[in-house]
């Protein structure tokens, strides 16, 4: 008995037990197929191609990369990095269609500055000129158009860009749901930048600024179509700042990028595909403020699907991850910085979590939006 | 979150994990159905098939009342919101369900007006905003969700409200399990109750599979613990003979149900004669449609409804992997031809459907703990 | 049909005694509770919700036995193992 006892596992002991042979082959046929380029089956254009999950990426790839081809598009990053001059400046654009356009937090207008900004500075430009071009509709109060130009205002003052170019359009009552917003955006990438998420590599630390879900969870409410009052707001913000100061502190930064539609869980499923590695995060590290959770539990969504509009998401090399965690801890937008996962070798294109409850299980794009359940 | 947090405590898992592994015995192999299919979503989610070991094989089941809607159901539907006027309102989950032309979206992109509603107290509010359209709203759901249906149609008749219809699809839980015991491909050794469906039909319904079938049942929480608690349960009475009705989710589901929500349903709704299931064919006495009382909030009466008979497409297997006879892998076009960018059945669209969880969630290698450790645990 | 969310009554709201407010981990929805009209929940108490609805009052008493067994067998489970490990001693 004693022997026994002298060689009885460990009390958490596990094994690793390869699924079954059949189980096993249709598993690798199953990635064999999601390898292969994505057909656009559809004939018309439905929600869920604009809600940054499988289906927009699929449209992307169908329609505008087939047409535009190019090596400068090909990377399909955040932002475009292009030689002019002697210099490397970085190209955006991005439309902004939220509905409502007031809600806690801010304003259309906010966005459209933000999230420009932040699309160059996390491609390791710094942000220096914007466009704005207005879709305006008929009927629309010239009250909310001035509100709205004024935060435009305040946050390109915040963000140090100055909007240099625009344009403005007025279509008939129906169309354009007040305001729609275009903007695009230039900033200067320094000398040996080169950030992309085809840089991640395992051992790899990745990192998230703060809470997420906030914006998401805020638009969802401010429609009012679901009677669910919250102290929550947008996280929309300008990140120029918060990433001068992490690549000032941290040379070891691969890629960063800002969480909008399609949340975290898109960004890592993005990194994933594009360097060939796995993805592993834990659920307990994850930062989401009590309120968003528990919108989200009572919605039945994922806060890591769910859209931010000031939060990064940085692949660091994992011997500086605490640096970079001091730093972006260092500024007030970073203050809930966490370390979230890490990159491994295996298994490659997949994104897993190991849950609160110790289980790991795969966070896979979404196809559209994450739709409320029921079930 | 208060009743939640505390039923996600790992700690808690592993002593529960090496009990249940205790309760095995050497050389048997177990097969579990979870009706519900919130708890195929939660055993996904949770990666607890992590916490079992390799003898105890849990089954899905067809608690999946998205999972069941035959296609003609979601034409119909899609036939309704046709109509001039009319502003169909549904539940997330099935939006993105096929029918033969296409789901929800496809429809709104070709026209429609299909708005996602979270309850159907939201689609009433939509007939009072909006007097000049008739408003319809798509009931889906087992017995959980069909007081919630038959409250809003009291409201609306008590306040007046004639714009508002529903096109009623409420199934009932007993027929489908019912159908799983008599089926001939299948031999399961107990049941994971449903949980909420519980909180309304109460747990005497289920007698009858302990006493005529000899199968035990454990009406089960949604947590990760709740449902590690019941296959030990499970297991414990596997293990001393028994077969009963054990009620787990105590905290919740009262054992004699809610007779105001019984009440609510008995007023509004009848039981239809029968009703075509996905994959499990015609069921008798099945599933709800609204009473001739209630005959002017029926969708299917104030509008005409095609209800043609939709076959599910030849590759699609939906029907044996509701009726546990088939992993979701071993469905022959999971994951090529059906994901759930392209699905092509139900159970890949539905969040809680079995394919939809283990292509999500599960595909991934597994880890498990080992055979019962060779040391006799006493019992509690 | 499964979704169902605790929360925690905050009030009723007044003239409409079928719709209460209740409060998720922060976040404040009206629901109809009509269902539980046999014994309305009081402030303080917490339901099960479901689509709008309160389906059923959650019971305090059975939540605290239940992670009490849960508790129970995490400790019998480490006392269980102490004691393997002191048997080994010998």
């Amino acid at each position: 008995m004693t022997q026994q006892l002298a060689s009885t596992p460990p009390p958490r002991p596990r094994r690793v037990l390869p699924p079954g042979e059949r189980e096993q082959q249709v598993l690798d046929r199953i990635e064999r197929a999601r390898r292969r380029r994505p057909k656009l089956r559809e004939e018309r254009i439905t929600m869920s191609h604009g809600a940054g999950g499988k289906a927009t990426h699929t449209l992307i790839e169908a329609i505008f990369l087939d047409a535009f081809r190019n090596p400068l598009l090909e990377p399909l990053e955040d932002a475009a990095r292009l030689q002019v001059g002697g210099a490397t400046v970085a190209l955006t654009t991005d439309s902004f269609v939220v509905s409502p356009l007031f809600f806690p937090g801010g304003n259309i207008g906010d966005l459209a500055v933000n999230g420009t900004v932040n699309d160059l500075a996390v491609a390791g430009a710094t942000p220096m000129y914007l466009s704005a071009g207005f879709i305006l509709e008929e009927g629309f109060p010239v009250a909310d158009l001035t509100r709205i130009a004024e935060s435009m205002r305040d946050a390109a003052a915040a963000a140090g860009v100055a909007v240099v170019t625009g344009d403005t359009k007025v279509v008939e009552k129906g169309k354009a749901d007040g305001c729609y917003i275009n903007t695009a955006g230039v900033g200067a990438v320094a000398a040996g930048v080169d950030l992309g998420v085809a840089n991640a590599r395992p051992g790899d630390k990745i990192l998230v600024s703060g809470p997420i879900g906030d914006h998401g969870v805020t638009i969802m409410l401010a429609r009012g179509e679901l009677d669910i009052e919250a102290d929550v707001e947008s996280d929309t913000a300008s990140l120029a700042d918060l990433v001068a100061g992490l690549l000032g502190a941290v040379p070891g930064v691969r890629a960063l990028r800002d969480a909008t539609r399609g949340g975290v869980a898109t960004i890592l499923n993005e990194v994933a595909k594009a360097a060939d590695v796995g993805v592993l995060i834990s659920e307990n590290a994850i930062p989401v403020r009590d309120q968003v959770r528990g919108a989200a539990e009572l919605l039945g969504i994922d806060p890591l699907y769910v859209a931010c509009e000031g939060r990064l998401v940085a692949v660091v090399d994992g011997d500086q991850a605490a640096q970079a965690l001091a730093a972006l801890r260092a500024h007030p937008l970073g203050a809930q910085a966490a370390i979230i996962g890490e990159v491994t070798a295996e298994p490659v294109g997949l994104v897993t979590i190991k849950t609160t409850f110790g289980g790991t299980r795969i966070v896979d794009l979404l196809v559209g939006d994450p739709l409320p359940r029921i079930c | 979150m208060r009743f939640v947090d505390e039923f996600r405590d790992a700690d808690k898992a592993h002593a529960l994990s090496a009990r249940i592994a205790a309760l095995c015995e050497p050389g048997r192999q177990y097969k579990l159905m979870e009706v519900c299919g919130g708890h195929t979503h939660t055993i996904y989610k949770h990666g607890l098939e992590d916490y079992l070991p390799e003898s105890i094989t849990l089954v899905h089941g067809p608690g999946c009342p998205v999972c069941v809607i035959p296609m003609g159901r979601v034409d119909d539907a899609i036939h309704l919101a046709s109509q001039p006027d009319v502003i169909m309102t549904s539940f997330g989950d099935m939006m993105r369900v096929p029918g033969s032309n296409g789901a929800f979206f496809d429809a709104n992109a070709r026209g429609t007006t299909i708005k996602m509603v979270y309850s159907p107290l939201d689609s009433l509010k939509i007939a009072k905003a909006n007097p000049g359209k008739r408003v319809v709203f798509m009931a889906i759901g087992f017995e959980t969700t069909a007081p919630s249906t038959a409250m809003t149609v009291l409201r609306a008749r008590a306040q007046g409200i004639e714009n508002f219809s529903v096109f009623c699809n409420h199934v009932t839980i007993i027929p489908a399990i019912k159908a799983i015991l008599d089926s001939p491909d299948l031999r399961l050794d107990g049941f994971i109750g449903p949980g909420h469906v519980s909180t309304v039909i109460g747990c005497r319904p289920y007698e009858f599979i302990a006493r005529s079938y000899g199968k035990p049942v454990v009406v089960a929480g949604f947590e990760p613990l709740d449902i590690l608690q019941s296959i030990y349960m499970l297991m414990l009475q596997l293990r001393e003979g028994r077969s009963e009705v054990e009620n787990q989710y105590s905290r919740v589901v009262p054992w004699d149900g809610n007779p105001v929500a019984l009440k609510a349903i008995g007023e509004t709704m009848e039981l239809r004669p029968y009703f075509e299931w996905r994959g499990l064919g015609f069921i008798s006495h099945s599933a709800l449609k609204m009473r001739e009382a209630y005959a002017d909030f029926d969708a299917e009466l104030l509008f005409e409804v095609p209800g043609v008979r939709v076959a599910d497409p030849k590759a699609c297997q939906c029907g044996e992997v509701l009726k546990g006879v088939l992993k979701p892998w071993e469905c022959k076009v999971f994951g090529t031809a059906c994901t759930p960018e392209t699905p092509i059945g139900t159970c890949m669209v539905s969040p809680e459907g079995a394919c939809a969880a283990y292509y999500n969630y599960g595909r991934l290698n597994r880890q498990r703990v080992p055979e019962a450790i060779s040391i006799e645990l006493s019992r509690p | 049909m499964c979704l169902g969310i605790p929360g925690e009554v905050i009030e009723f709201l007044p003239e409409q005694p079928d719709l209460a407010r209740v409060n998720v981990s922060g976040v404040r929805r009206v629901i109809n509770v009509g269902l539980l009209s046999d014994e309305p929940p009081e402030p303080g108490e917490w339901v099960l919700i479901h689509v709008g609805f309160a389906l059923s009052k959650i019971d305090e008493a059975e939540a605290a036995a239940a992670l009490e067994f849960l508790e129970g067998i995490g400790q019998a489970y480490e006392d269980e193992l102490a004691a393997l490990r002191d048997s080994q001693i010998e």
